[in-house]
């Protein structure tokens, strides 16, 4: 293995509060999505609070729901995106979501057995949105491999 | 390369050949080649050496069953995942494509999109489901549960591209496409191909 995991963070801006109407059929498919990714091939972690998924936090902005995840591989995690039941709700999103006008998700890599902060992850977004994919911060279509383990880390990567 | 490979079909036998091997959901060998359309083997090995150099055709090889001193792999014959289009005059409707697809991300369009392509679909109903999904290149197979798999997405690059938009818009045209009848359509993606599945509505549990 590469010594690396892949970490991803996605946002979304609610088109609605989420206990409304037009959010209930994505509040009812959460568990159900979250299940299927737990047991999806490379799954590793997620995150969330006592409530079993992370829609409560907002750290960016009030109507911003986050999700950060990490997985084995991109192709592990673009499997889970677009080549299992998790694709039903992406296709829907515009039911739920309104457009984020700029990137909404970024990839990167990180030590495999490691978990990624949500500051860390805000700061792999901006890097993206200022410099378009780059090794330390890319997305499905412009993705980029891990680092070689056999070429030292320079300090504070 | 893309006038090479048209070139290369010209000749009725190799044409034969060629639509053989993509036709099969399995890598072929040429054996199959030569039982299936009744050509001798060293013409079957002429024309898939000339179908996989101009691109068209890939080998694969199958593991032998047995250990070590089973014999050489089989080796094996698929359809290319290249895609050719030739176009004259020159047109680039891909470019469009992306543009639009751009654009209705960018405005949050889908749901228009869908049913702009439900609307395209009705259009395009007409006869049998599966002879229409035939004729627009889904290359339908049904399951032993009579379920319809599509081995082929029309759309494909664009799929890569704009998975949630082309995946949905594909949908919506294809419930169109099947209507009120005996069918419906649903996403089901698996590993390869369409992420659309017909099923047969009394097959429905």
């Amino acid at each position: 293995m590469t010594g690396y995991h892949l970490a991803q963070l996605n946002l979304a801006r609610l088109r609605a509060p989420l206990e409304s109407p037009e959010l209930a059929d994505f509040v009812a498919l959460l568990p159900e999505i979250n299940e299927l990714a737990e047991r999806s091939p490379g799954y590793i972690w997620r995150l969330q609070d006592e409530s079993g998924d992370a829609t409560a936090l907002r750290p960016f902005e009030a109507d911003v729901i986050v999700n950060l995840t990490v997985w084995e591989s991109v192709e592990s995690l673009h499997g889970f995106t677009y080549r299992s039941g998790h694709l039903e709700p992406m296709r829907r999103r515009r039911d739920w979501f309104a457009p984020f006008g700029g990137p909404h998700q970024v990839l990167w890599w990180i030590p495999a057995g490691t978990i990624p902060t949500v500051a860390e992850a805000g700061d792999r977004l901006a890097l993206l949105a200022r410099r378009g994919s780059s090794p330390e911060a890319f997305t499905f279509r412009e993705p980029h491999p891990a680092p070689d383990p056999a070429v030292a880390a320079p300090a504070g990567a | 390369m893309s006038f090479e490979a048209f070139g290369s079909l010209r000749e009725p036998v190799r044409r034969a050949v060629y639509e053989h091997v993509a036709a099969s959901p399995q890598p072929v060998s040429r054996n199959a080649v030569v039982e299936a359309l009744g050509i001798g083997r060293t013409l079957a090995a002429f024309h898939l050496d000339k179908l996989v150099d101009s691109g068209l055709l890939e080998t694969a090889y199958a593991p032998r069953a047995g250990g070590p001193g089973a014999g050489r792999p089989a080796k094996l014959y698929r359809r290319s995942a290249a895609e050719y289009t030739l176009a004259l005059p020159p047109r680039d409707y891909r470019l469009l494509a992306d543009v639009l697809s751009a654009a209705v991300q960018q405005a949050g369009a889908e749901p228009a999109a869908y049913a702009a392509a439900r609307e395209q679909g009705e259009r395009l109903a007409g006869g049998e489901v599966v002879e229409r999904l035939t004729a627009l290149g889904y290359e339908p197979a049904e399951d032993t549960d009579g379920t319809v798999r599509l081995r082929n997405c029309p759309f494909h690059a664009m799929a890569q591209a704009y998975p949630p938009l082309v995946c949905g818009l594909n949908l919506a045209l294809l419930e169109g496409l099947v209507g009120d009848g005996g069918h419906v359509a649903r996403l089901d993606p698996g590993p390869t191909g369409c992420c659309v599945t017909i099923a047969c509505k009394n097959n429905i549990h």
